[in-house]
């Protein structure tokens, strides 16, 4: 195919022309930058949590009130909640991997002199955490039931800078032991919080995921050997079959309300409900850049469609012309589709240059990491593919054009 | 004149019906897009409280000790701890002052048809209802007499007045909260600003508290706090946290009738700061900011980055839809070079025939703007029904609506002007020749 033809053409139209390729470099440049933001969210979405999902269900209750034993009575639910029919663990946690509610993080350091914390990371306190979580201990072991230290002992000994009724040791999460001690064995290792307080590594777990701020490091998670009662804040966290989830909440709530109706349910939900809640927004975020990427490209599709429309309409006597000089029916045709790949061509690069600069502005103003090069060539196949489908209409009709146009006068 | 360009532009528009809606449909998507956007971040950033919010500031101490301490660069904490606030609060510097937080509290109805259950709730010292304008459909607030004495009183919003006695006056009636008995002595009305300022640890858009009731009072009962706890040092611990804990939790808001009462009230708390280092409670030098409403707003990024995202977005696909417009209406004026040829042979002046070109993107702007209104109406039906807690609050007020015509216009007038441009600038006479 000759490109000297279509390259002089396209100078006489110079400013449709440009304006084709600036719509083309623009979409290109947006579609590129949404798929990257869309594979971000999908990428959070689906990142792991380190416990077992489907088999979880959480009720957190309000006492009204002052409640005095606290202790005793979260004793009580969990030893009726174990003889629900169904139920395989129950615990306390105060909170849950991805999830909307309490948190509660610290800043970890290697050293008790230094000035910056190292890490911030999660803390899961509570009771038989790593058995109802269903997480995966791969070095060390569980904590001993000697090890727990109540939460109001252990926040009356940071008051009293006592370091007896403090825990002494936890169970970190394999990813934040490979951030603090990279080629070392964790166990046995010391953090420090707060003005230097020892905590010795003594069990590591495959995945812990945290609540929120997953900025910080989404497995920089520690579990410490803290009783918490529902007083506090905490919720009871069952483990059952997945089949089993909706029947084991409605019983345990019956439950719990019989034990003491002097008590508001809060939250009763199973985890999948609760993740799902936590990435809401950025699954909607996800489908509202879709539904834009795809009106997008049908606009610039359709924009193509027009103005190809009215080329194929201005140029039917040239092409009559050509048709009656011995050009095929084929010829015509491959002449709309190179100059229309010429322009999406055109408009591909600068599409990449802008593609790239509006990916810096995201980075300046959003945590979002490089473009990858991978989005480029999508961006321009998708690009080439939307023109060609768009001008094969009116090249189409183009082709139908007869040569015997050339011989009738306006 | 006016009129017979009208009329011309709709007979030219009628010509190609196809290429007419193509042009409408591009500038419909285009700012419908954009102002769902753009209405979604007018209703985010604006001023929670218009008239008021210029002279309410939020103090800010930093009472942590030298660990981490970057002079300059080091924000001060985002609350007070509970020793501050008391005595920022007694030391009376404002106009008018109060210490608040926030909390849950169980709602015991006397009515046996309804369960009890939990609602939000603000403990807080009574200059908050006077200094944000709180308005009262029955009652009044209590006063510092009651917070002195933690006295069981309760303001309530409509809603919960609604729910609990039907929208009746409920002033003087018992209402147990948290099993305690308080009196209820006001019922606030509509009053929800958004976004919630003066606590920003809860939700920062559509939280309605329910109850409010004396900080002293909450403290005594053992209501639970629920919001932010910030410690430093051996600080930590539960989400209540004890009154002499290194810990902020409450927030402290100050009225300021005049700017030279904010930079007085600055110094202030620079040598409250001086003097705490001095006793030892505070472990750095004085590290204060004293921001008003908006810049608090500002400084806490409350506007949520997918919106900002999203309205970016919208933009540029604003600016693709239009320059699709600019290369469709081209094409369109420049394929009349003959028609415009003929007129200008006949007379019309440059400016005539451009003016008439300007006319006929106007019209495809209208009816743009027109489809593109409509089109936000569906985009903010869609936006509230997403799980976000600002969903509710999208709608279209009318200086967003009048905005919309406005960008609708001039979209198209603009998407008209190149096109316009360089169809008058047809010679008459090569024109006519070529037929």
């Amino acid at each position: 195919m000759e490109l000297r033809p279509i390259l002089s053409t396209l100078r006489r139209h110079k400013v449709t022309a440009w304006l084709l390729i600036l719509e083309m470099a623009l979409t290109c440049a947006i579609v590129c930058n949404a798929v990257f933001l869309i594979g971000q969210r999908l990428q959070r979405m689906n990142l792991p949590s380190g416990i077992a999902e489907h088999e979880l269900v959480q009720i957190t209750l309000g006492h009204i009130g002052k409640n005095p034993d606290a202790k005793a009575q979260t004793e009580t639910d969990l030893a009726a909640l174990r003889q629900i029919a169904g139920v395989q663990q129950a615990g306390v946690v105060e909170e849950l991997p991805f999830s909307r509610g309490a948190s509660s993080n610290s800043g970890l350091m290697l050293d008790p002199r230094q000035q910056q914390p190292t890490v911030t990371v999660s803390q899961y306190m509570g009771q038989n955490i790593l058995p109802t979580l269903g997480v995966r201990l791969v070095a060390g072991r569980d904590f001993g039931p000697d090890e727990y230290v109540d939460l109001d002992t252990a926040t009356a000994a940071l008051q009293s800078g006592d370091t007896k009724g403090l825990p002494q040791t936890e169970i970190v999460a394999r990813a934040l032991a490979e951030r603090l001690w990279p080629g070392k064995d964790p166990l046995g290792q010391t953090t420090y919080v707060g003005k230097g307080i020892p905590l010795r590594v003594i069990g590591v777990v495959a995945s812990l995921a945290r609540p929120n701020m997953l900025n910080m490091g989404p497995q920089y998670s520690v579990v410490w050997p803290i009783h918490m009662t529902q007083a506090d804040g905490a919720s009871y966290v069952l483990r059952c079959a997945p089949q089993d989830r909706a029947a084991v909440l409605k019983a345990a709530v019956a439950k719990l309300k019989q034990l003491d109706p002097n008590r508001v349910v809060l939250v009763k939900r199973t985890y999948d409900e609760a993740r799902r809640d936590y990435f809401a927004n950025d699954r909607a975020m996800a489908g509202i850049l879709i539904g834009v990427i795809v009106v997008l490209l049908i606009v610039t599709a359709l924009g193509i469609v027009g103005l190809a429309s009215f080329w194929v309409a201005q140029r039917r006597r040239t092409i009559g012309v050509r048709r009656a000089l011995g050009a095929t029916r084929s010829d015509i045709l491959r002449y709309f589709q190179t100059e229309n790949f010429l322009l999406a061509t055109f408009g591909i690069v600068l599409g990449m240059v802008l593609a790239y600069g509006i990916n810096l502005f995201l980075m300046l103003h959003y945590e979002l990491p490089r473009l990858p090069a991978v989005y480029f060539p999508v961006g321009a196949i998708v690009l080439w593919l939307i023109g060609q489908l768009a001008v094969l209409g009116p090249a189409l009709r183009a082709a139908a054009v007869p040569p015997v146009v050339a011989t009738r006068s306006v | 004149m006016f009129g017979y360009y009208l009329d011309l532009a709709l007979r030219s528009l009628r010509r190609n019906k196809a290429l007419t809606a193509l042009m409408v449909l591009a500038i419909a998507l285009g700012i419908g897009a954009s102002m769902t956007t753009l209405t979604v971040l007018h209703v985010l950033s604006g001023d929670p409280l218009p008239g008021r919010s210029s002279t309410l500031y939020y103090p800010q101490i930093d009472p942590r000790d030298s660990r981490g301490y970057l002079p300059g660069k080091t924000q001060p904490m985002d609350q007070v701890s509970w020793i501050d606030g008391m005595n920022l609060l007694h030391a009376k510097q404002a106009d008018r002052q109060a210490l608040m937080t926030g909390g849950n509290v169980a709602v015991q109805p006397d009515d046996t048809t309804l369960d009890p259950f939990y609602a939000a709730a603000r403990y807080t010292t009574a200059g908050f209802f006077p200094m944000f304008g709180v308005p009262f459909q029955y009652g009044h607030a209590w006063g510092a007499t009651e917070d002195a004495a933690h006295a069981r009183v309760a303001v309530i919003s409509s809603q919960l007045n609604d729910k609990l006695f039907g929208g009746r006056d409920s002033t003087g009636k018992a209402l147990r909260l948290s099993g305690a008995m308080f009196r209820i002595v006001g019922v606030a009305g509509s009053w929800n600003p958004n976004p919630h300022f003066y606590d920003l640890n809860r939700k920062s858009y559509n939280e309605n508290e329910g109850v409010f009731v004396p900080l002293s009072t909450s403290q005594d009962m053992g209501m639970p706090h629920d919001g932010g706890v910030d410690c430093w040092g051996n600080g930590g611990g539960g989400n209540t946290p004890d009154h002499n804990a290194p810990c902020v939790w409450l927030q402290f808001w100050v009225q300021l009738d005049s700017p030279a009462k904010a930079a007085a009230y600055k110094a202030f708390l620079v040598h409250y700061s001086e003097q705490q280092q001095a006793l030892g409670r505070f472990g750095r030098p004085p590290n204060v900011r004293l921001r008003d409403v908006m810049q608090w707003l500002d400084y806490n990024q409350v506007v949520p980055d997918d919106v900002r995202l999203q309205t970016w977005l919208a933009l540029g696909f604003l600016l693709v839809c239009q320059v699709n417009t600019v290369g469709l209406m081209l094409a369109k004026f420049l394929r009349r070079a003959g028609e415009l040829g003929v007129r200008r042979a006949l007379g019309a002046s440059r400016r005539a025939v451009f003016v008439q070109l300007l006319v006929e993107s106007g019209v495809v702007g209208i009816v743009g703007g027109a489809g593109g209104l409509l089109l936000s109406f569906i985009g903010l039906w869609l936006v509230r029904r997403q799980p976000a807690s600002y969903a509710a609050l999208a709608h279209l007020d009318p200086s967003m609506l009048f905005a919309t015509f406005l960008l609708a216009l001039g979209a198209s007038l603009l998407a008209g002007l190149l096109p316009a441009w360089r169809a008058c600038q047809v010679a008459p006479a090569l024109q006519l020749k070529s037929h």
